[in-house]
Order: C-alpha cells, then structure tokens, then sequence
C-alpha cells in the first residue's frame, strides 16, 4: 500500500539511459494472455498499490495502478457500490492497470459500458520517464486529448499508468437470470431482439446450446421483465456469471488455443458451435481451435470486426490482425510520440511497434 | 480579409475548381460571412475561401490539394459549437460538411445507424424512432448540431450522467487524414485491436483529421420516462438533494440544477411553472420501464420533500414533461433576453463543491460589476455559468472574459476542469496551461504531430503549441463585434 511513483519513474530513466526495454507486470495475471510476448526485463509495480480516494456520493474512485480488484470490489461493495465493466479478477490477482492496459471488460460491457468507457482520468509514466496527468475525476472533461481512453488495449506500450480514476454504479437492487434452450443462430436473433426492447438486460450469454439473460434494476422492473419474458429463472447464478466473467468456465479450461472475436452483434455464428461461447449479446465471441489467425481474421472481418488470439497458440508471431498502410503509420507515430526510444513492452501489441 | 493574400490563393482557387463544382465553392465575401464564427459570435474571422464537398471523394481532393500546398483547413459542421473551434483561418480554407447529410443505413437488430457528418444529432433518433430506437446524447443545439462536430467535440447533453457522452455511443468512424488518406476507425464490434483511436479522435476538435461518416449506436426508447421538479430555499439544500438522490442508488436519466436568475428568465420565456420565488431548482429524470420510473419517482420525491423542498412537481404526461423541459432547454436564450449579449462559460466541477463553487461565483460577479445566471447540470458536475454584459462596451467585453477565466481556474482548483462538453477551441486556449503542465502540453503537441506533422488543421486551437511556436502560425487576429 505505498507510492512507489518514484521508484517507477528511476527505473524508466534508467532504461532510458542505458537503452534496454521494460515489461510492466503487476499482478502477472495477463503475462500469457491478450498480447505477444514481450522479451524484455520485467518491471514490477505491484507495490504501487492502494485505493487514494473513494468519494460514493461522487461515484468516482482513484487507485494505484497496482490494487488489485479484489480490494477495490470490496470497498465499494461495502457502500453498495460496483465496477461498472465487471472485469475478471483472475484468482484475485488482476490489477487495475492491467485491466485497462488490456481492455479487460466482463459481460455487463455491452450494457454498462467497458474498462475505456469508465475511465476518467490517469496518471502516466511516458518512456521519456515524464510523469503526467490527464482527465480527472469528473465524468465531463474534454480538455485536450482523451490520453486516459488511449491507454486501454495499447498493453502499456505507450506508458506506465500510475494512477487511475474511474466512474462507478450503485449496485442494482435486483438481479435475476433466465435460461433457455435454443441454437447458436436462435440465440443470436433473441439476444439482438431482447437488446432492442427497454428492459434492463445486463447480460446475454449463449454455450452449450442455452441461452442465458440476465437482469437487473429496480425489483419492480427485474420482477415484470422477468415474467415478461419467460425461460426458467436461475437462482441464485451468481456463480454462474462470476465464472464466466474470470474465464473460469470448463469451456475456457484446456490447452486449444483461446480465439476472441468481437464482431457485430447480430452476426452470424462463426465455426463449430460445440467449439463457441457467445458473449455481450452477440458481440463477443470466444473460439477454441487450432485456426490461422489470416483464416479468422476474413470470417470475423466480413462480420463487421477482428480476431485475436487471446490464450495459448503461438505467441511469438502476430496476435491480432495487423491495420491498414495509413493506420498503422499512424499507430508508429504515436507510440513515437509516447516512448521515442522503444523502450515500454516492446512487441507486445505487435512485433512492430 | 485584408492585408496580402498568402502566395498559394490563386493555386488554391485553381485547383479547387478542378475538384468541385463552382457551387461548392464560396469566394465572395459577402457570401463568406455567414461562416464567420460558430456558437461563439466574439470571436470572427472570414476564410480564404469556403469549400462545401457534396461527396467524401470531393472531400479527400480538397484535402489532398490544400496538403500539397499547406493550406490550413478548419472543418465545419453546422456552426453550432461554443468555442470558436469551428472560426475560419484568414489564410486558410473552411471545409463545410454540411452536404455530407446522408443517412446511409439503420440496422434495427444491431442498433447501430451509419451516417454522414452533416446528420443532426436529432435527424439519427428521428429515423431510428420507426424501430423504437434513439441516439442517446443529446446536446441543447440538437436540433441544429451536426453528428460530425458532436465527434469532433465529444458532445454531452442533459442525459449524459445515466448514457455518456460520444465517445461512449459511437463504434467507428471514417476519416481523412490531413494529407486525404482515408482510414476506417473502430468497428461493427464494441472494441478494436491497436490503440483506440476511436477514442482519441473524439473531442479532438477538428485537429488530428476530418470526420466523414459515423456509425452510432442506438438504444431503445425508454418505455416511460417523468420529471420531479423541486423548488429549493438555497443552492445548498438544492446540492444536498443532488449526492442524496446518487447515494439512493439512483442514477437519474438527467438531474439540472438552475438558481434564482436563471429560473426566472426560463419560466418568463417559456411559461413552465418554475417556482419564481426559489433560490434553486432541481429538474430531476428518471426513466425506464414503467414499474421503474413510478419506483424511482416516489423514492426522489420523498428524498425532495425530506430534504426541505419547497414545492414539488411529478409529471403526468409526455406534454408536462416536455414543458418542464422547455424551460431548461431555453435557459441560454431566456437568459439572453436579459442582457444584450451573455457569456457561457463550461467548468466541470466535483458535485461536492457546488455550493462553494456558487458562492464564489456569486462574490466574483459582485467583484466584475456583471450579474451571472447559473445553469449546472448537476448530476455530472458540469457548470454553465451565463455571465451578462454589453459587448458594445469594450470594457465590459474584458471583465466578462477575465470574470469567465477566473471561473475556469475556479473549477480547475477544486479538481474540476476548463472544459466539460463545449471544447477548447481557441477560446479557453489560454486556460489549458492553468490544467495542464508543460509536459502535458508537450505530450499532446506531439499527438498532434503524429497526425499532422505540417500542423495544417485547425491550427491555433484546441492546444497551445509550444516547441514549434517559431515556424507555427500565429493566431488569426481576433474580431471583435461590430
């Protein structure tokens, strides 16, 4: 529970002057997954830990990159509280920088909005070891560039996050999960459906040939939305929803390699359904498979979006498909503008950034 | 425009008219004016030449004709905005997107609309509305204001506590690069691989690229929604009600505070039985299913009432509510009919500190001799305050921008921030260094850089250039009113 702010910047400065690279790792829950392998000496903030500022009536909090979300869970469920994005905890070791870096979000996303879309404001080490703030604690800041909202999914390529302030929920009063047999196909067709109809879906889920919807609100609203639409009510599924958002489900157990494709929602299914999880309504997809990463990348393309390879497989070679001409000279320029010398998790996002 | 035109105008002119047709093309003066300034009148410049592209092809030409010859282009949308972010460049071309008003595709099943630039934010929810579908944020211009400088500005609205802003209900945009390349950002997904762009564009005010097609998402319309307004006895109590209704666990759809001026201007100008005699009032959404909303609104009622409201209005229907909402609406407007001009300033400040935040106001307009109507959208912290004053004199023209800067660092110091919905643009430029150090300043220099190395659009606002500031422009003159 200490600021080790200083010591953070010292060893950038440091890697700075000498010209070696830097691999960020807190919690280390995320080290196999979402990027590349990155060869390079680990830089360990998980000391740099704690809560700095809790305001419920603000619905707003501030901690160190390095709290884990366990301890923050906890706090806020102590003022009836939550973590909008319910990220996965993974076995209590996800740290809040790593949830952002990575983009993590659970199955509330679609709904309550994503890890990016909570963000407020950060604190952040560049690869120049320059310590800066950007955003706030206030949900409406559009003073210059949205630097907070970069750093989700850039795999702290283009800094260190120090500190984060996030926007929060109070927690729903109600909750409740229906269940219903149906096919990959039929379940994306009521997922979109349901989505559309102004009800309090905050979940949407379909494996093994069940659909599951959960809602939550107002125990008035939760109660008739329930009757409304039928299916055999789950209770309590908790668990269920728990397992799913750690990824500690038996369809993520194994060594197969783990795809994700986020697509568009009302998509057709992709691949073998026995092999498929479908999350966020539709827009999520999880495969498991021996696949090319060029061979998914067409499928979920011509759905409106992309494939990574999130777990296992090789690791060594690209993981997500690699943008256009113009973007990714873009994306070389900023990461340029951010660390000028290469030095933060090299290759992590992709093996030429 | 006086002085020498830049070397470039005939070459410019030339080649323009090879990519546009001669309509598209606005030369004269007299015809240039009506681009002269956006929401924000104190600040006017006249272009060199205007550009309106009927298609995005046109739109690429231009671009890549004014990179050749490192013309600055200012894009425009529908002029609406309140940072002068949208006034021209006297060298430079103004790049009007409001031909570009298509909308190209509703998807009633993915919820999600494509569309130009030039749509109004209200034009997406009135053709999403046959599907039971809206596009959530909803600016006060909504009427006027296009969805491409919405993105440009990351625009907010009164129901932003409970749906976001833009850059939390949009999925993918097309852009053109400075030099008139054109890249997809984001996708039909809610996430994209690489660094999100799509979040950095947004509210990046015209200066890392132009906006040519979005695609929004849309959500479905509330099943019910009703308005509790309450009349209260100070800014305080009004304060106290707002963190009470949060720490109830309610988040209201859209929760505004206005004080004692500005509710008196509104319900003189639209009649909505505001309680004159209050020193604030609260206009407090809440929607949803129906068994929600009455849930809610007997719950934000009772919390009203405990808390010393002293009158307390629930509509009863979709007219009453609409009425309730007219006065907020209006606030700008009604206000205005107080004073020859008015000066809306934009802090976002933590909810806490309103109380404190409004009683310094209140002294400072004591200070500046200039009285202020408050407008706040309470449930998000962010502050309109309406400073009023006669801009034909010149003095009064100072002490309300020196009174509005003194707000914006006011906001800053109580961990708020210059800006929450209406943009830096070359209004609060000044302002940026009070938020940010020169690190910060630098960091987000070299953004720009990255995107436009010749520092050709929009140049001179939205960030204070520091490193380059030798071979950087300097700041068109700024035109006072007539």
């Amino acid at each position: 529970m200490s600021d080790c702010t200083e010591a953070i910047l010292s060893a950038v400065r440091d890697a700075g002057e000498r010209q070696y690279p830097l691999y960020i790792s807190a919690g280390g829950s995320k080290q196999h997954i979402a990027g590349r392998c990155c060869d390079a000496q680990t830089l360990d903030i998980s000391a740099h830990r704690g809560i700095i500022e809790y305001q419920p009536g603000e619905l707003v909090m501030t901690a160190r990159a390095g709290t884990t979300l366990v301890e923050i869970v906890a706090a806020l469920a102590a003022e009836n509280q939550i973590l909008p994005f319910e990220p996965p905890q993974f076995g209590g070791r996800a740290t809040l920088g790593g949830t952002l870096a990575c983009n993590l979000s659970g199955p509330a996303r679609p709904w309550y909005g994503s890890v990016r879309d909570t963000v407020l404001g950060t604190r952040l080490i560049n690869g120049k070891a320059e310590l800066l703030k950007f955003g706030g604690q206030v949900m409406k800041n559009v003073a210059g560039y949205d630097v907070s909202r970069l750093q989700a999914g850039a795999l702290g390529t283009l800094g260190i996050m120090t500190e984060i302030s996030i926007r929060l929920l109070p927690r729903p009063e109600s909750t409740a999960t229906l269940c219903y047999e149906m096919s990959a196909p039929e379940a994306i067709t009521t997922m979109n459906q349901r989505a559309g109809q102004p009800r309090p879906l905050s979940g949407a889920f379909w494996l093994d040939g069940k659909l599951y919807l959960r809602i939550s609100g107002a125990a008035s609203a939760v109660k008739h939305t329930a009757d409304l639409w039928g299916g055999d009510q789950l209770d309590p599924a908790q668990d269920l929803w728990a397992q799913l958002r750690d990824m500690s489900l038996p369809f993520f157990a194994g060594d197969k390699p783990l795809w994700r494709l986020s697509l568009n929602s009302s998509a057709l299914p992709t691949g073998d359904p026995a092999q498929t999880l479908i999350d966020w309504g539709g827009a999520q997809r999880w495969l498991r498979g021996d696949f090319s990463l060029p061979e998914l990348q067409r499928a979920a393309q011509s759905a409106g979006g992309h494939a990574t390879l999130f777990c296992g497989g090789d690791r060594n070679s690209e993981v997500r498909p690699t943008p256009g001409a113009v973007a990714q000279r873009l994306q070389r320029r900023l990461k340029h503008a951010f660390d000028p010398q290469g030095i933060l998790n090299p290759g992590r996002l992709y093996g030429w950034l | 425009m006086s002085g020498t035109p830049p070397h470039y105008h005939q070459a410019l002119v030339a080649r323009l008219q090879h990519c546009l047709p001669a309509h598209c093309l606005v030369q004269d003066t007299e015809s240039q004016r009506v681009f002269d300034c956006d929401g924000l009148p104190l600040y006017r410049e006249l272009p060199l030449l205007v550009a309106l592209p009927e298609t995005v092809a046109q739109a690429r030409q231009v671009l890549q004709v004014c990179n050749e010859l490192g013309v600055p282009v200012v894009a425009r949308g529908s002029g609406t905005g309140l940072c002068a972010g949208a006034m021209p460049h006297p060298e430079g071309l103004l790049l009007g997107l409001s031909k570009l008003d298509k909308i190209i595709n509703i998807d009633p099943l993915a919820r999600t609309a494509r569309v130009q630039p030039g749509v109004s934010n209200l034009g997406i929810s009135e053709a999403a509305a046959a599907h039971g579908l809206y596009y959530a944020p909803d600016p006060s211009s909504q009427i006027a204001c296009s969805i491409g400088g919405n993105v440009a500005e990351n625009s907010g609205g009164v129901h932003c506590l409970k749906y976001g802003l833009t850059v939390h209900n949009i999925l993918s945009l097309e852009l053109l690069t400075v030099a008139g390349e054109q890249l997809t950002i984001g996708s039909e997904g809610l996430d994209s691989p690489g660094y999100d762009l799509l979040a950095l564009l947004t509210g990046s005010e015209g200066l890392l690229g132009i906006v040519v097609e979005v695609t929004v998402r849309l959500l479905p319309r509330p099943e019910q929604a009703r308005v509790i307004m309450a009349g209260f006895d100070s800014v305080a109590a009004a304060g106290d009600a707002v963190g009470a209704v949060i720490a109830a666990g309610i988040i209201p759809a859209g929760l505004e505070m206005m004080d004692r001026l500005a509710i008196q201007a509104a319900e003189d100008f639209a009649a909505a039985g505001y309680p004159r005699d209050a020193e604030a009032l609260l206009l407090c959404e809440v929607d949803g299913t129906s068994e929600e909303v009455a849930q809610h609104s007997t719950r934000v009622s009772e919390l009203f009432r405990s808390l010393g409201a002293s009158s307390l209005t629930v509509s009863t229907s979709e007219a009453q509510r609409a009425l309730l909402w007219k006065g907020r609406k209006s606030a700008f407007p009604a206000v205005g009919r107080l004073s020859p001009d008015y000066y809306c300033m934009d802090g976002t400040i933590p909810r806490s500190q309103v109380t404190y935040v409004l009683q310094e106001i209140s002294r400072l307009s004591g200070e500046y001799g200039l009285a202020v109507a408050n407008v706040f959208h309470a449930g998000d912290g962010n502050l309109h305050p309406l400073i009023l004053f006669d801009a034909s004199d010149q003095q009064q023209i100072e002490r309300a921008e020196e009174f509005g800067a003194r707000i914006l660092e006011l906001s800053v110091a109580v961990g708020g921030c210059i800006t929450g919905e209406h943009g830096v643009g070359l209004e609060k430029l000044a302002q940026m260094s009070s938020q940010f150090s020169e690190l910060e300043l630098l960091q987000m220099e070299d953004i720009k850089h990255a995107f436009d190395p010749q520092l050709n659009l929009n140049p001179g606002k939205g960030i204070p250039i520091l490193k380059r500031c030798q071979e950087y422009r300097a700041l068109p003159n700024r035109q006072r009113h007539e």
